[in-house]
């Protein structure tokens, strides 16, 4: 089982991003289970939802508590959550930031964990460039994708443009696959950021 | 069809391929997007010869629900929590006049203190208006009991409810096979109502009943739930041949053979149970559990036959009876009453608590090795309740107990913090 905790706010599409997950591993047949952290749901409040991907099906229905993927799509919670409980020590941790680690503070924390799995990509342009609203979900799933090498960015592409419709949902795959570039090539140039 | 889709969602699919011809309900979470989404097929006219009636409050729902239901329209709602209560008359209505209404219940807490996550104290607050009740272990599952439930409450002429965990499955993403119209048409028949309100052959329904027949009409209520203990697993065999997969039933034991500890427990839970059943018997200890599909009729043989060979039954409840412990664990007994065998009930999940697999297992360990005492608080914060009691017996006016609570949680984080 590989299991992804996604942090944001209220408003940035958190439970959204889970939900589109859970669809492109469907679409791999994998079995997923998406689900929100029950708590407050107000604009701007921290928010967290899971997705649970599987080739058998999921039975358990405890929050996660020890992710193996951790997707942050608002930097500022570094600084007020404890975003990285239980993170796998092997995990990958996607940050939507154009900054580096260095900048967010956290480069002697990641530099724990393989180069590779860590990255941070500034989806928030991203999906302003391409879609005209700052919500970094679907470029953020690209990115994860591209780290992970859980699911195909395909799938990812798939999920998104069944769940919008038209331009919206071209916008949203055109920011995902831009996303899935820049992390590919930074996780070849062994780089952590654009 | 497979597919990757909320649990709302795909129940509110299933309502409409069981074509109701009367919806009526009023919103209340986590139960909203069920009734959005059976809305929505009513406007696009995918369900079609259906009337979806917007009410002003729960207790008209239910009420609407009755009238439509007399009228010989086959009707659905579904509600949650304080919607449960506000429509509680009614509800007592619609199983004392034996009208085969379906509703679904995202089972939520009920305040005060007021709490908008999962427990099953709605389900519970009506567990004996008359209602079959019955429980949703996962989503899949959720979807197949109401296609069960129209043909169970129509052949008995009883009302059933569907209880659904709120959030941990009403807003759930999963794989969810969502019935064909015809699959659904060839198991589920046009409903035939044994009474109807029909101006053509005039009569009343829901007559005056004094002591000399009041006993017998509840007598009858007793039987038809009597009679919903046989029919539940035929309809159950039934379901498996149209749709080649098991759902419904009274109860679902999860290796129980040979087990000395079983834990009882009704909806959502059981998925995280079963994790820590096979880790437990992984590692050879004979540890087993029980899912209940079916709390109303209660299914007191089955789990008698079941539980036979136990030697520690472990009852895991959402829901408490103030003053006396568990609800679940007291029926539990009464099926276990000719044995001597000790049932412990655990509180778990109240207002949406997690239960972890971690807990579950210490649970279960205790219980093993006969530690468990009789009523039990899962992961409850002693300290904070020990320190609100100490102040409270100091202090005449104390104040309101969830706050204190909740300030005395916030100081000892920031504590933690420092």
């Amino acid at each position: 089982m590989f299991q992804v905790r996604i942090h944001g706010r209220g408003g940035q599409g958190v439970v959204t991003a889970a939900e589109l997950l859970s669809v492109a591993a469907f679409t791999e047949d994998k079995y997923a289970q998406a689900f929100p952290s029950f708590g407050s749901e107000r604009m701007g409040a921290p928010v967290v939802s899971y997705c649970r991907m599987d080739d058998k099906e999921i039975r358990l229905r405890e929050p996660i508590s020890a992710p193996d993927a951790l997707i942050i799509q608002d930097p500022t919670l570094l600084h007020s959550v404890d975003v990285f409980k239980g993170l796998n020590p092997q995990g990958y941790i996607l940050i939507n930031s154009r900054r580096t680690f260095e900048e967010l503070g956290i480069a002697e924390y990641v530099a724990r964990f393989p180069a590779h799995h860590v990255c941070c990509v500034g989806a928030t342009e991203l999906a302003l460039r391409h879609v005209g609203r700052p919500l970094p979900n679907a470029a953020l799933l690209g990115g994860f994708a591209a780290i992970s090498g859980q699911i195909h960015f395909d799938s990812v592409e798939q999920a998104i443009l069944e769940k919008f419709s038209g331009d919206v949902g071209a916008a949203n795959a055109a920011a995902a696959r831009e996303a899935f570039d820049i992390a590919k090539a930074m996780g070849a140039k062994g780089m952590t950021a654009c | 069809m497979l597919k990757q889709i909320e649990g709302s969602i795909a129940v509110a699919e299933a309502i409409a391929l069981c074509r109701p011809e009367v919806v009526c309900a009023y919103p209340i979470t986590p139960q909203t997007h069920i009734v959005e989404g059976v809305g929505a097929l009513v406007k696009s006219g995918a369900l079609e010869n259906c009337e979806f009636i917007n009410v002003e409050s729960e207790f008209a729902a239910l009420s609407v629900a009755i009238g439509a239901s007399a009228a010989g329209a086959r009707t659905y709602t579904a509600t949650a929590s304080q919607g449960i209560l506000f429509m509680a008359e009614a509800v007592y209505n619609a199983a004392g006049l034996g009208l085969p209404i379906v509703m679904t219940i995202g089972n939520r807490a009920i305040g005060a203190p007021i709490n908008i996550w999962n427990d099953h104290t709605d389900a519970m607050s009506v567990k004996d208006a008359g209602w079959i009740q019955l429980f949703a272990e996962t989503n899949q599952e959720a979807v197949d009991l109401h296609i069960q439930a129209f043909r169970l409450a129509e052949e008995l002429s009883s009302p059933v409810m569907v209880c659904m965990d709120g959030f941990i499955l009403t807003h759930a993403y999963e794989r969810i096979d969502v019935p064909t119209q015809e699959e659904i048409d060839a198991f589920l028949p046009p409903y035939d109502p044994v009474q109807v309100l029909d101006p053509v052959e005039p009569y009343s329904i829901g007559a005056m009943v004094g002591p000399e027949a009041f006993t017998e009409v509840r007598y009858l209520a007793h039987e038809k739930q009597l009679q919903a203990l046989r029919l539940i697993p035929e309809i159950g065999a039934v379901f498996k041949d149209v749709f080649d997969r098991e759902s419904g039933g009274l109860i679902h034991p999860y290796r129980t053979e040979g087990a000395e500890t079983i834990a009882v427990a009704l909806g959502s839970v059981n998925g995280t149970i079963k994790e820590v059943v096979d880790a437990m018997r992984d590692e050879g200890a004979a540890v087993g559990s029980i899912s209940i599909c079916s709390f109303r009729p209660f299914p007191l043989d089955e789990l008698e036959a079941t539980l036979a060979g136990a030697k520690h039954v472990v009852v895991i409840e959402k829901s408490l009876a103030p003053g006396l412990g568990g609800i679940l664990a007291s029926n539990v007994r009464m099926a276990l009453r000719e044995m001597a065998v000790p049932v412990y009930t655990v509180i778990a999940g109240l207002g949406g608590r997690p239960i972890t697999m971690a807990s579950l297992r210490g649970i279960l360990e205790a219980a093993a090795k006969g530690r468990l005492p009789d009523v039990q608080f899962l992961d409850l914060d002693h300290g904070a309740v020990e320190r609100e009691i100490l102040r409270a017996r100091g202090i005449r006016r104390s104040g309101p107990t969830a706050e204190n609570i909740l300030k005395s949680l916030g100081a000892a984080a920031v504590a933690g913090d420092e």
